[in-house]
C-alpha cells in the first residue's frame, strides 16, 4: 500500500524528517507516537503534498506509484486522506457544498458519475449521523465556529464520505470527550477492511484500546527509533520516551 | 501564495473581442462645436442643447477630483472622440429589431445576451447600447401593454419630452461633480424607464453597454422613474474589447422613486480590466444616485469585476419618511486593477433605514477601497444605518482599505459599522486540495462563499452568472 524509504524533508531550511522508513500493507493499522515536535504532522503533510515541505531524499510510493511527483489534489484522488490535527475554518462555504465538491472530484478521478444533489444530501446526512453531528452542521460554514471535538468529527465524516484507501489520522483523538472518542474509534473500525490501511498518530494509549494497531512506531527527531506490536504503546505509556532515547543512544 | 498555485496565472477576459462594423466616429476633441454636433446628430430640441452647454461651461471651471485612493494618468480629453455609431444605425435607422445589422446583434449573442424575444431568458427585456447609440430594445410592445416605457433615452427626449425635461438632472445636477458635468455635456445613449402608478413591471429590464470603437469614450445616461406604488427590477451589464489604451467610461444614472415605489438596480460590471501588466483597460468613473420619497425603497446591488480604475458610489437620498436604501456590493480587483467604490446614504426623512453590505476582494497587486458616507440630517429622527464591510485578500501583495465617513446631526439616529479583513490562507487551500479539489475551484468556492450575502440579492438569472464571472476574473489571480 504505502512504502516510505529513507524519507528526508525540510521546511524553511530546517531538516525535520531525517531518513524515515515505513512499510504499510493493505488492511494494516500503524500507530505513530512520539514527542512533540518530532515530525509526526510533518510526515502527514509531506505525504499529502503540502506546499513548502521539500523532500530532499528518499521515496514514498502509494499503490506502487511515486507519490512525491503528484499534486496534493492528485494524491487525494488516488485515495490518500489526511485528517488534520488542527482543522481550518472556511467561512461562508457550506459544509455540504464543500463535501460535494470534494466527493465529486474524487469520484470523477475514479471514473464515477457525480452524485445527484438529492442522493448526496441523503448520504451526507447518514454520515453526519454516524459521527454524531446534527444535520444542521452540514449547512454551516466548513468548521466555522465548530468546537474542537466537532471539527474532529467533521474530519471523520469527510473520511467516511471519501472512502480513501490510505487514511492518516493526525491526533484525531486529541480534544475529544470520552463519548466522542468512542464514536471516532467506531467510525474508524467500521472502515477497516482488507484493502484500506491506516496511519494513526496519537499521544495516548487510550485510543489504541479502541483502534487496535498492528504496529506501533516511535518517531523521534525525524526518524523511526523503535517499532513493535501493540504492547509497545503500553510500555511507552508507563516509561515515557526517555526510555527509548536511553536505549538508542 | 505558493509557486504551484501561481502557475494558474493566465487571466482570461472572455468579452475582449472586437466587432467588425463600419462606424462613423466624430473627430477627436471636445468643444462647444462638438457638443452642438452630438446634439444635432440626435436631432435634439433646443432646450437640451442649452442644458448640455451649461454643463460644459460648468465642467470647464471644475478640476478633476483626486481624493480617491487610485492613481492613473489624467485622461487627455482632447484625444478622445465623443460620439461613435455603427453606420447602419445612422442612415435609414432600422425601425425594428429585424432590420438591425445581424453583425451587431451577434455581438450581444456572443456575450450571452438574449436578443430575440423567443429566447430562454425571455423574462428579461434588453436595451442594447453599442458605443454611443442604442441598437435595439426587446419586448417594447409587451411592456407598453402594461404601460411601462422602456426605450433609449435619445428617443425618450422626443417621445416623452415632459418626463425627460422634468427629471433629467433632478437627482444628479449638471455640476454635481467633474465627471457628472462631463457626462451632462456629451452624454449619448442610455436607457429611459417609466413605470406608471401602481404597476409592477412584468419583466426584468436590462441594458447592456458595449464599447467597441477605439479611441472613444462612452458617456451613457440612464433615467429610471418609478411612479407611486410601482415596482421595477433593472440590471445593467457592460463589456469592452481588449485594447492597450485606456478608454473612458463616465456614466450618470438617476433613479426617481416616488411614494411607496421600489427600484431594484443591479449591475454586473465587467469592463476590460487591462492585461496582467496593467496595460489598457477602462477608466470607470460613474455617478449613480437615487432619490426615495415616502416609504419608497431603492436597492443597489453591484458586482464589479472589470475596469482598470473604478470610481463609483451608488447612493440613496432618503428624502421621504420611512424610506429605505440598500447597497450590496462585491468588488473584485486583480492584477493592477484599482477600485474605490462604496455608497452614500443620506438620511433626510424620519425613520429612514439603510443597509450597506460591501465585500471587497483583492488579488495579485490590486488595490481595493471601500468608501462610504452615512449622513443623518437633523430631521432624520429614528433613522438607522447598518454597515458591514468585509475585505478578503488573496496573496500578500494586494491592498484593501476602508474609508467610512459618518456624519450624524440627529441624536436619535443609530449608525452601526462593522468591518473585517481576512485572507484566503494556505491552510484553507491545502485543506481543499487534500480533499481532491483543484486550487482554482477552491479559490472560487472560498470567494463565492465570501460573497454569498450579496449574490442572494441579485435577480436569480444573474446570481449564477455573477458567480461564474468571479471565477473567470480570478482565473490566474491566485498568486
Ligand atoms: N513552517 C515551519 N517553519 C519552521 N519550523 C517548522 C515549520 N513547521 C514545522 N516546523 C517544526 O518542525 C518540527 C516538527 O513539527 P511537527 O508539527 O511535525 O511535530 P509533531 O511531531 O507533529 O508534534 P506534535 O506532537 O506537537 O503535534 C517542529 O520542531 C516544528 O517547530
Ligand atoms: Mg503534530
Amino acid at each position: 500500500m504505502l512504502t516510505i524509504k529513507n524519507l528526508k524533508a525540510k521546511v524553511e531550511d530546517k531538516d525535520i524528517l531525517k531518513g524515515l522508513n515505513i512499510d504499510v500493507k493493505p488492511g494494516e493499522v500503524h500507530a505513530i507516537m512520539g514527542p512533540n515536535g518530532a515530525g509526526k504532522s510533518t510526515l502527514g503533510y509531506v505525504l499529502a503534498g503540502r506546499d513548502g515541505y521539500e523532500v530532499t531524499d528518499g521515496s514514498a510510493e502509494l499503490h506502487g506509484e511515486n507519490l512525491l511527483d503528484m499534486d496534493a489534489e492528485e494524491r487525494a484522488r488516488k485515495g490518500l486522506f489526511l485528517a488534520f490535527q488542527y482543522p481550518v475554518e472556511i467561512p461562508g462555504v457550506s459544509n455540504m457544498e464543500f463535501l460535494k465538491a470534494s466527493v465529486d472530484a474524487v469520484r470523477e478521478a475514479r471514473g464515477l458519475e457525480p452524485y445527484s444533489s438529492v442522493e448526496f444530501i441523503k448520504l451526507a446526512r447518514e454520515k453526519s449521523k454516524a459521527v454524531n453531528l446534527p444535520a444542521d452542521f452540514l449547512k454551516r460554514g466548513v468548521n466555522e465556529g465548530f468546537s474542537g471535538g466537532e471539527k474532529k468529527r467533521n474530519e471523520l465524516m469527510q473520511m467516511m464520505l471519501l472512502e480513501p484507501s490510505l487514511c492518516i489520522l493526525d491526533e484525531t483523538d486529541s480534544g475529544l470527550d470520552i463519548d466522542a472518542l468512542q464514536v471516532v474509534a467506531e467510525g474508524v473500525n467500521a472502515l477497516r477492511s482488507p484493502d484500506r490501511s491506516f496511519i494513526v498518530v496519537t499521544h495516548y494509549q487510550r485510543l489504541l484500546d479502541y483502534i487496535v494497531p498492528d504496529y506501533v512506531h516511535v518517531l523521534a527527531d525525524g526518524k523511526i527509533v523503535k517499532s513493535g506490536g501493540k504492547e509497545l504503546a503500553l510500555e511507552l505509556e508507563k516509561e515515557g520516551y526517555r526510555w527509548i532515547e536511553g536505549e538508542t543512544v | 501564495m505558493s509557486e504551484e498555485v501561481k502557475q494558474y496565472i493566465k487571466s482570461e477576459y472572455k468579452a475582449g473581442f472586437v466587432t467588425d462594423v463600419e462606424s462613423s466616429t466624430i473627430p477627436v476633441g471636445l468643444s462647444e462645436d462638438v457638443i452642438r454636433l452630438i446634439s444635432s446628430k440626435k436631432n435634439e430640441p433646443e432646450w437640451l442643447l442649452e442644458w448640455r452647454l451649461k454643463a460644459y461651461r460648468a465642467w470647464q471651471e471644475m478640476t478633476e477630483p483626486d481624493w480617491a485612493h487610485v492613481t492613473y494618468p489624467k485622461p487627455d480629453f482632447q484625444a478622445l472622440s465623443y460620439y461613435s455609431s455603427p453606420k447602419s444605425m445612422e442612415e435609414n435607422r432600422p425601425k425594428s429589431l429585424d432590420e438591425v445589422d445581424p453583425e451587431l446583434l451577434a455581438t450581444y449573442e456572443k456575450l450571452g445576451i438574449p436578443v430575440h424575444e423567443q429566447e430562454v431568458l425571455a423574462g428579461v427585456a434588453v436595451d442594447m447600447v453599442f458605443d454611443s447609440v442604442s441598437v435595439g430594445t426587446t419586448f417594447r410592445a409587451k411592456l407598453a401593454d402594461a404601460g411601462v416605457i422602456f426605450c433609449p433615452i435619445s428617443e425618450a427626449v422626443h417621445e416623452y419630452p415632459d418626463l425627460v425635461k422634468k427629471y433629467l438632472g433632478s437627482v444628479v445636477p449638471q455640476r454635481d461633480n467633474y465627471y457628472a458635468a462631463l457626462n451632462s455635456a456629451v452624454f449619448s445613449d442610455g436607457s429611459f424607464v417609466y413605470i406608471p402608478k401602481g404597476v409592477r413591471c412584468p419583466m426584468e429590464l436590462s441594458t447592456y453597454f458595449r464599447i467597441n470603437e477605439a479611441k472613444t469614450g462612452q458617456f451613457e445616461r440612464t433615467l429610471i422613474i418609478a411612479d407611486e406604488g410601482s415596482h421595477v427590477s433593472y440590471l445593467e451589464g457592460c463589456t469592452a474589447p481588449m485594447r492597450d489604451e485606456n478608454q473612458l467610461h463616465a456614466a450618470v444614472v438617476e433613479l426617481v422613486c416616488m411614494d411607496d415605489a421600489e427600484i431594484k438596480y443591479s449591475t454586473v460590471q465587467n469592463w476590460y480590466p487591462g492585461d496582467a501588466e496593467g496595460k489598457g483597460g477602462i477608466y470607470n468613473f460613474v455617478t449613480k444616485r437615487g432619490i426615495a420619497h415616502h416609504r419608497a425603497k431603492i436597492s443597489w446591488t453591484q458586482v464589479e469585476t472589470g475596469s482598470a480604475v473604478t470610481w463609483k458610489y451608488p447612493s440613496c437620498i432618503l428624502k421621504g419618511d420611512d424610506s429605505i436604501g440598500e447597497f450590496y456590493s462585491v468588488a473584485l480587483t486583480s492584477n493592477h486593477q484599482q477600485a474605490d467604490t462604496g455608497t452614500k446614504m443620506i438620511h433626510i426623512g424620519k425613520n429612514t433605514r439603510s443597509t450597506i453590505i460591501s465585500k471587497g476582494i483583492s488579488a495579485m497587486t490590486s488595490q481595493n477601497s471601500y468608501r462610504g458616507l452615512v449622513k443623518m440630517n437633523p430631521g432624520a429622527s429614528g433613522a438607522r444605518n447598518f454597515t458591514q464591510c468585509d475585505s478578503l485578500l488573496i496573496g500578500d501583495r494586494c491592498g484593501a482599505h476602508t474609508f467610512p465617513y459618518i456624519e450624524s446631526k440627529n441624536p436619535s439616529a443609530i449608525v452601526e459599522h462593522e468591518a473585517t479583513t481576512s485572507k484566503v490562507s494556505d491552510d484553507q487551500m491545502f485543506l481543499c486540495q487534500q480533499r481532491g479539489i483543484d486550487p482554482e475551484k477552491a479559490v472560487s468556492m472560498i470567494v463565492n462563499g465570501f460573497c454569498k450575502e450579496v449574490f442572494k440579492e441579485l435577480p436569480m438569472e444573474f446570481a449564477v452568472e455573477a458567480g461564474k464571472l468571479l471565477e473567470v476574473s480570478l482565473e490566474g489571480a491566485v498568486g
